[in-house]
């Protein structure tokens, strides 16, 4: 039952957050609600049992790309106010397409008949050494490749960044 | 932890909101920055999908875990590209709406 009530609390600031993030004008507001939105994220990882993906996720997304964003938008002297949607039938039509999946999404889950265990009890499946015995054996060409995703990425970030390449 | 009885719609309910608030600001928003943390949304959505299903329908198998962790670490690797690439156009623009960068629009 307590899960429950923590579910609806998580979900709302999560949802609440999000909203934030595309209500509020200054661009420097709406990435201190996303912080909010993902540290909500990460308290529905705990609830699904996936422990270390939530440490990762506060470590990754609050502590690392919020910061980039942070960063810029304190670099670049964004906040500025008054930026806002564009056209009306701009915004008509975001919800349209926005709607549509919403609205295909929710009423497929209503009608849908998965073989869904209905209390998975397995509580430890989500610990570091669980994981970590899988990610070295069976999942090595990913993550090795992960590695050099990252590689190229900060090399290409560095070469984008440098002030005249010519 | 927790030994929840939430059922499995409940977080796929969530995570279909938390994509259609993503694709709103994508489309809405002029400010790149914005989109940006728009496009973070709707992995995070899909991430909670992963996961979501992971547990309830295979709870001994780790292979949505996996994906997830991938997803972030590819977002990580989205966001830096990104963001250097928003500097550059600040430089050359002195703003980051995107209505100005339509050079290759035509």
């Amino acid at each position: 039952m307590l899960s429950k009530y923590i579910f609806y609390f998580l979900s709302s600031v999560a949802i609440y957050a999000a909203l934030m993030v595309l209500i509020s004008k200054k661009p420097i507001h709406s990435v201190l609600y996303l912080t909010l939105a993902f540290f909500a994220i990460a308290g529905h990882y705990i609830l699904l049992n996936a422990q270390f993906l939530a440490v990762v996720h506060i470590i990754v997304y609050a502590g690392a790309i919020m910061v980039l964003f942070l960063f810029t938008v304190m670099l670049l002297n964004l906040n500025i106010e008054g930026e806002f949607p564009k056209k009306n039938i701009i915004k008509f039509a975001a919800v349209i397409v926005g709607g549509l999946i919403l609205i295909t999404l929710i009423g497929t889950f209503r009608t849908y008949d998965l073989e869904i265990i209905k209390n998975p009890t397995l509580n430890q499946i989500g610990l570091v050494k669980n994981l970590g015995k899988v990610l070295f054996k069976e999942y090595l060409l990913p993550f090795e490749l992960c590695s050099i995703l990252f590689l190229a990425a900060m090399v290409g970030a560095v070469m984008l960044g440098k002030k005249d390449i010519q | 932890m927790i030994n929840s009885g939430i059922p499995l719609q409940y977080f796929l309910v969530l995570a279909a909101i938390m994509f259609f608030v993503g694709v709103y600001g994508f489309i809405t928003r002029k400010n790149l920055i914005t989109i940006l943390m728009s496009i973070e949304l709707i992995l995070n959505s899909v991430n909670i999908n992963f996961v979501a299903f992971n547990k309830y329908l295979y709870p001994d198998k780790l292979q949505g875990h996996f994906f997830t962790l991938f997803v972030i670490a590819v977002a990580a690797c989205e966001a830096a590209v990104a963001i250097a690439i928003i500097i550059n156009i600040f430089r050359r623009f002195n703003n980051i709406d995107v209505e100005n960068v339509d050079e290759m629009k035509y």
